[in-house]
C-alpha cells in the first residue's frame, strides 16, 4: 500500500470516529438548545478558515490567491459571527429565579 | 519543530471543539463550553499562521478584517427573530470558504493530483456548491425575497434528479481522469444548479429540515477540506458539524412524520388539499370570545399551557406572553410553554425567542415533557400555532398531517386559540381543534389580542 492510501485510511478513521462522537454528544443535547447548537456547530465548522489561510498566504498563483482572500473572508464572518451571535444567544437563557428583573414573591 | 507545534494546535483545537459541544447538553454549562470551543479555534488559527508554507500575510490580514467586521456586525444587530435566515446565510458562507479552497487547490495542482486527493476534492467542491446556492435560497426565501411558497413545474423532480446525476457522474469521471478541468468547472456549475434548483419547491414550514440539511452538508464540505489538504482538525470539526446536521434533520423530519425524500421531492403545501382534510368539519361552528372573557379564564386558572408557534414570532408578540404569564402567577396560577420541535423556522427557534423575552428556559417544556400535563391544565393558549395542534393529525387517517406528532392541546380543560382569522395554517389543513366545545377564539393580531387580555386582568 501507498504512502498516499495509508494516510487516507487514517484519515478515515478520524473522519469516521469524530462523526460517532459528535453523533453520540448530540443526541444528548437537549432541544431547548438546537438553535445555538446549529450556530456553534456552524461556526466550528468556519474551520475551512485554517485551509483558506494557506491558499490566501501561500506561494500561488494571483488568481488562486484571491480564491483564498475571499475564503478567509467569508470564513471568517462564520467564526466571529457564529460564535459571538451563538454567545448572545446562551447569554438570554436563564434559569427561574435569576432573572434580571427582580421577582415579586408569590 | 515548528510542525510539531502546528500539530499539537490542532490536536488541541479538536478536544476543545467536542469539550464545546458537551458543554451545550447542559444549558449552565453552555456558554462556558463555547468559549472553549472559540478558544480551539484560535489556537487553530494560531498554529496555522506558522505554516512555513505562508509567505505573505497582507492577503490575510485583510481577509481576517474584513469578515471579523461583517461577522461581528451581524451578530450584534441580528435581531432574534431572523436568526434562521443568519444561520442560512452563514451555511452560505461556510461551504464558499470550502468550495473557494477546492478550486484554488485544483487550480494550483491540476497536473499532480492522483484519484485519491481528486476524490476528496470533488467531494468537497460538489457539496460545497450545491450548500452556497442552496442556503443562499434557504435565505432567500426566509428573508421572503425569494418566494416562499414552493415552486413546482412539470417533470420537475425528474429534472432535479438528472442534474444530480450529471453531477455525479462528472464527479466520477474526474476520479478516473483528475486533469480533465472542462469536467471539474462543469461539475462546480451543475452542483450550484443543484442547490438553487432543490431548494426551489420546498415551503416555509419545511425549513427547519432543509436548514439542518445544508447545516450537515456545511460540515461534510469542511471534511473534504480537510481530506483534500490532509488536515486532521478540518476533518473532525467538519465531522462534528455533519453529524449534529443530520441528526436535527431525522429529528426535524420526525416530528413532522415525513420522509428526506418526502420533505425534498413533496412540494408541500403547494395548495393542493387532500380530499379528507375538510370533511370532517361539516357543520360546525367556531366560539369566538371577548378579550374580557380569555382574562377571566385565564386569571383564575391554576395551570396554563402556552402553545406559542411562528405566528407569535411573526407578530412579535413574545414580551406580551410572558407578560401575560406574570400576571398569570401574579393570581397564583401556574404557566408552563410547550415547544413543538417544528415550531419555528428552525430547529429550537421558540426557545431563542422565549428566552430573550425573559422566559425563564425551566418553563419550557419538549412535547415530550408536556404531553402528559395537558389533561390538568386548566387552560391551553395557543398563539400562532396551527398545524402542530392539529388534532387531525391523530385521528383522521386521510389528513395529509396524519401520523405527525402534535402537542395533546386538546385535551386541555379550555382551550384559547389566538389567530387573526380562520383561514387555514400553512399546509391548508382545517383545524378540528378550533370548532371543539371547549375551544375558545380569540381573533385579531396575537400582540393587540395579548395586550387587550392584559389590559383585562389588570382591570380585574
Amino acid at each position: 500500500m501507498s504512502m498516499e492510501a495509508v494516510t487516507t485510511i487514517l484519515e478515515l478513521y478520524v473522519f469516521v470516529l469524530a462523526g460517532f462522537v459528535g453523533y453520540q454528544l448530540i443526541t444528548r443535547v437537549p432541544p431547548l438548545l438546537h438553535t445555538p447548537l446549529m450556530s456553534a456547530t456552524n461556526a466550528i465548522s468556519g474551520i475551512s478558515l485554517v485551509g483558506s489561510l494557506v491558499v490566501a498566504g501561500g506561494e500561488f498563483s494571483g488568481l488562486a490567491t484571491f480564491l483564498g482572500f475571499i475564503a478567509v473572508t467569508a470564513a471568517t464572518i462564520n467564526v466571529v459571527g457564529g460564535f459571538m451571535i451563538t454567545d448572545r444567544m446562551l447569554k438570554m437563557f436563564k434559569p427561574q429565579g435569576s432573572s434580571e428583573r427582580p421577582k415579586e414573591p408569590a | 519543530m515548528t510542525e510539531y507545534f502546528i500539530q499539537a494546535a490542532y490536536l488541541a483545537a479538536s478536544v476543545l471543539f467536542i469539550l464545546g459541544i458537551k458543554g451545550l447538553t447542559r444549558p449552565e454549562r453552555a456558554r462556558r463550553g463555547m468559549q472553549l470551543a472559540a478558544l480551539g479555534m484560535l489556537v487553530a488559527i494560531i498554529g496555522t499562521l506558522l505554516n512555513h508554507q505562508i509567505i505573505t500575510y497582507v492577503w490575510i490580514i485583510l481577509g481576517l478584517l474584513i469578515g471579523s467586521g461583517i461577522g461581528a456586525a451581524m451578530s450584534i444587530w441580528m435581531p432574534m427573530t431572523a436568526i434562521p435566515q443568519r444561520t442560512a446565510i452563514s451555511h452560505a458562507f461556510g461551504a464558499l470558504a470550502a468550495t473557494l479552497v477546492g478550486i484554488a487547490e485544483y487550480y494550483e495542482h491540476v497536473g499532480h493530483l492522483d484519484g485519491t486527493k481528486m476524490a476528496a476534492l470533488g467531494f468537497e467542491v460538489m457539496f460545497g456548491s450545491l450548500t452556497i446556492t442552496g442556503s443562499f435560497m434557504a435565505f432567500g426565501k426566509l428573508q421572503g425575497f425569494v418566494k416562499s411558497a414552493p415552486v413546482t413545474y412539470k417533470f420537475q423532480n425528474h429534472s432535479n434528479i438528472a442534474l444530480f446525476v450529471v453531477a455525479f457522474v462528472l464527479f466520477v469521471f474526474l476520479i478516473f481522469s483528475p486533469g480533465s478541468q472542462w469536467a471539474f468547472y462543469l461539475m462546480v456549475l451543475a452542483g450550484l444548479a443543484v442547490g438553487v434548483l432543490i431548494v426551489l419547491p420546498i415551503g416555509g414550514a419545511d425549513m427547519p429540515v432543509v436548514i439542518s440539511l445544508l447545516n450537515s452538508y456545511a460540515g461534510l464540505a469542511s471534511s473534504a477540506t480537510g481530506f483534500a489538504i490532509g488536515n486532521n482538525v478540518l476533518i473532525i470539526a467538519g465531522a462534528l458539524d455533519g453529524a449534529s446536521g443530520f441528526l436535527l434533520s431525522i429529528l426535524m423530519s420526525k416530528a413532522m412524520n415525513r420522509s428526506f425524500a418526502n420533505v425534498i421531492f413533496g412540494a408541500f403545501g403547494g395548495g393542493e388539499t387532500g380530499p379528507g382534510a375538510t370533511a370532517a368539519i361539516g357543520d360546525l361552528t367556531v366560539h369566538a370570545v371577548t378579550a374580557e372573557d380569555a382574562a377571566m379564564q385565564l386569571a383564575y386558572a391554576r395551570l396554563v399551557i402556552v402553545v406559542p408557534g411562528y405566528g407569535m414570532a411573526v407578530a412579535q408578540a413574545q414580551m406580551q406572553v410572558r407578560e401575560l404569564a406574570e400576571l398569570i402567577e401574579k393570581h397564583g396560577g401556574e404557566v408552563k410553554y410547550a415547544i413543538h420541535p417544528v415550531a419555528g423556522r428552525m430547529p429550537g427557534h421558540m426557545n431563542v425567542l422565549l428566552a430573550e423575552a425573559n422566559v425563564p428556559y425551566d418553563r419550557l417544556y419538549d412535547m415530550d415533557e408536556i404531553n402528559g400535563e395537558f389533561q390538568r391544565a386548566d387552560v391551553a393558549l395557543v398563539i400562532g400555532a396551527n398545524d402542530v395542534v392539529n388534532p387531525a393529525a391523530r385521528n383522521n387517517p386521510s389528513s395529509p398531517i396524519h401520523g405527525m406528532p402534535i402537542l395533546n392541546v386538546d385535551q386541555a380543560r379550555r382551550v384559547i386559540v389566538i389567530k387573526r382569522s380562520m383561514n387555514p395554517g400553512f399546509a391548508g389543513i382545517e383545524n378540528e381543534l378550533f370548532y371543539q366545545p371547549n375551544t375558545s377564539m380569540l381573533f385579531g393580531d396575537g400582540k393587540k389580542a395579548l395586550l387587550e387580555v392584559i389590559g383585562a386582568i389588570k382591570a380585574l
